[in-house]
């Protein structure tokens, strides 16, 4: 396969009738990037994300992944939910399990990567609870081990951590990034904090709205694995107030 | 927070306010100088119901099997049915007004024609008890596998889950609450539907008559209190039945479902 994993080639969307949400919006992944969508509500951040997962077609332009059109890469690119998402009536290993189960993978193996899983996301001793009997932030843990478990090259990502409180953001972010120095995945982020996406990405895209277009992207030059100490360095703040600025001059 | 439902369910409430009724009812009997044919006081319709125990035991054995028979019909028939519904909008709109209609005919008028095709006694009254238990189910049932959570939806949609694997792994799990307070409305109605059945359907087969037809009975006899028992044993039918569907509700959600979890919503 040539060319970038993930591309995106003057992609637009417009539901119905209606205004366009999204405009001529070209970008390329490379394996092991980490791409960042941030802007106002309603320039399209969760819609593009859908659209590469493949869960809606774009009516203008076209979307690759792995050399394929989005709708038929479903294998490739597994989403994280805003909320976890999670079914209440099966138990946490059950809810890793789905995917799997979905597929058609054997028993025996299906039990060996939930084990596996829940291990990397921290939450081995909650394989046997009910949702409802977790934390929020435990809850998307569940939620990312899920879309793990299937070992997706590209992990779409819509705003995981947004209904949680600083601190377990903070955490789940750093765990995020642990988590992908042993399954090194390709990611999408939509984010409202800029401080989120700085932190984690290889690249922060800013989108303006109104049709949802590309801003700016903004490469970010810190090396992997990034300490939690990061947060305190000066290139770190002063690239989290670039941004901040370019996301200012976006907004309406 | 601590959710009003974690308070210690207390027998003192309903035990009091039932003794304020039955003063009421002996009150009111006084007071108006009500005879014992027209109002019998409590005391004389428990007289009624132990002396009358027997008929009264075998009329409900009678009723409950036609109410049981009838409901585990429309239970099953009403399962499938929102399930082939759920399964295509061209068919859900193809049936659902003819369920409503089914429900809009009395059965009043229905049980002359059941009698006349199926004959005086059980086949007739379970088929009563069918008509008034099946909408309830059909009409939870449906609701409950067509409101599958839309993100769960895409979830399957993510997984390339087969039509099927989303039936049995999202929308009937999903549509259980559902499910269950369709049976729990139909319980209640399945005594009721059994007891109506007997009343325009039933007989008097080798001596055992249902409880709808021994209200015929006892009225003809002018037996007031014997008659008031009926509607006791109607009412500890029901709350058999209801009592078996909540057993079954705890089966089922007992472990994730926020009416058995007390969970804070």
């Amino acid at each position: 396969m040539n060319g970038p994993l993930v591309r995106l080639e003057r992609v637009g969307k417009r539901f119905g009738g209606g205004a366009p949400v999204l405009e001529g919006v070209s970008l390329a992944a490379e394996p092991g990037d980490f791409v960042s969508f941030i802007g106002p509500s309603g320039c399209g951040k969760s819609t593009l994300l859908r659209m590469i997962a493949g869960l809606t077609p774009p009516s203008a332009g076209e979307i690759t992944v792995a050399g394929s059109p989005a709708a038929g890469a479903r294998g490739e690119a597994f989403l994280v939910f805003q909320e976890a998402n999670l079914l209440p009536w099966r138990r946490v290993a059950a809810n890793v399990e789905l995917p799997l189960m979905l597929r058609g993978d054997a028993r025996a193996g299906r039990r060996a990567r939930v084990r596996e899983m829940l291990e990397l996301v921290g939450l081995r001793d909650a394989a046997g609870s009910f949702p409802w009997q977790l934390s929020g932030g435990m809850k998307m843990r569940v939620s990312i081990a899920r879309a793990l478990s299937m070992a997706p090259r590209i992990l779409l990502l819509d705003e995981p951590f947004s209904a949680l409180d600083e601190m377990t953001r903070d955490r789940l972010n750093e765990d995020l990034l642990a988590i992908r120095q042993r399954d090194p995945f390709t990611a999408f982020f939509v984010t409202h904090s800029v401080a989120e996406a700085v932190f984690l990405s290889t690249r922060v895209v800013v989108f303006s709205a109104g049709p949802g277009r590309i801003a700016r992207e903004i490469s970010v030059p810190f090396p992997y694995p990034r300490p939690r100490e990061l947060r305190e360095t000066p290139g770190y703040l002063g690239l989290l107030a670039e941004t901040l600025r370019t996301l200012r001059s976006v907004l309406p | 927070m601590k959710a009003p439902s974690s308070r210690r369910f207390s027998w003192r409430f309903p035990l009091g306010a039932g003794v304020l009724l039955v003063a009421a009812w002996y009150a009111i009997k006084r007071a108006f100088h009500l005879p014992s044919f027209v109002l019998p006081a409590p005391h004389e319709v428990l007289r009624a119901a132990w002396e009358e125990r027997r008929t009264l035991a075998t009329s409900a054995l009678v009723t409950g099997r036609g109410a049981l028979l009838g409901f585990l019909a429309a239970v099953g028939v009403g399962f499938l049915l929102s399930l082939v519904m759920a399964f295509s909008v061209r068919l859900k709109e193809s049936l659902y007004p003819y369920v409503l209609v089914l429900q809009m005919t009395p059965v009043i008028i229905l049980a002359p024609i059941f009698v006349l095709w199926l004959g005086q006694g059980l086949p007739a009254i379970v088929a009563v008890t069918f008509m008034i238990c099946f909408f309830p189910i059909v009409a939870n049932t449906t609701m409950g596998f067509i409101s599958a959570d839309r993100n769960l939806r895409e979830l399957f949609v993510l997984c390339r889950a087969s039509r099927w694997q989303e039936i049995v792994h999202l929308r009937v799990p999903g549509a259980m609450p559902y499910f269950l307070t369709g049976m729990k409305i139909a319980a209640t109605l399945a005594p009721i539907g059994a007891i109506t059945g007997d009343f325009l359907a039933g007989s008097q087969q080798n001596g055992v008559a249902g409880i709808g037809f021994m209200t015929i009975v006892y009225f003809s006899q002018l037996k007031i209190p014997a008659l008031f028992a009926t509607g006791l044993v109607a009412c500890l039918l029901g709350f058999l039945f209801v009592g078996g569907v909540n057993l079954l509700h705890w089966a089922i959600l007992r472990h994730w479902h926020d009416s058995m979890t007390g969970k804070d919503m």
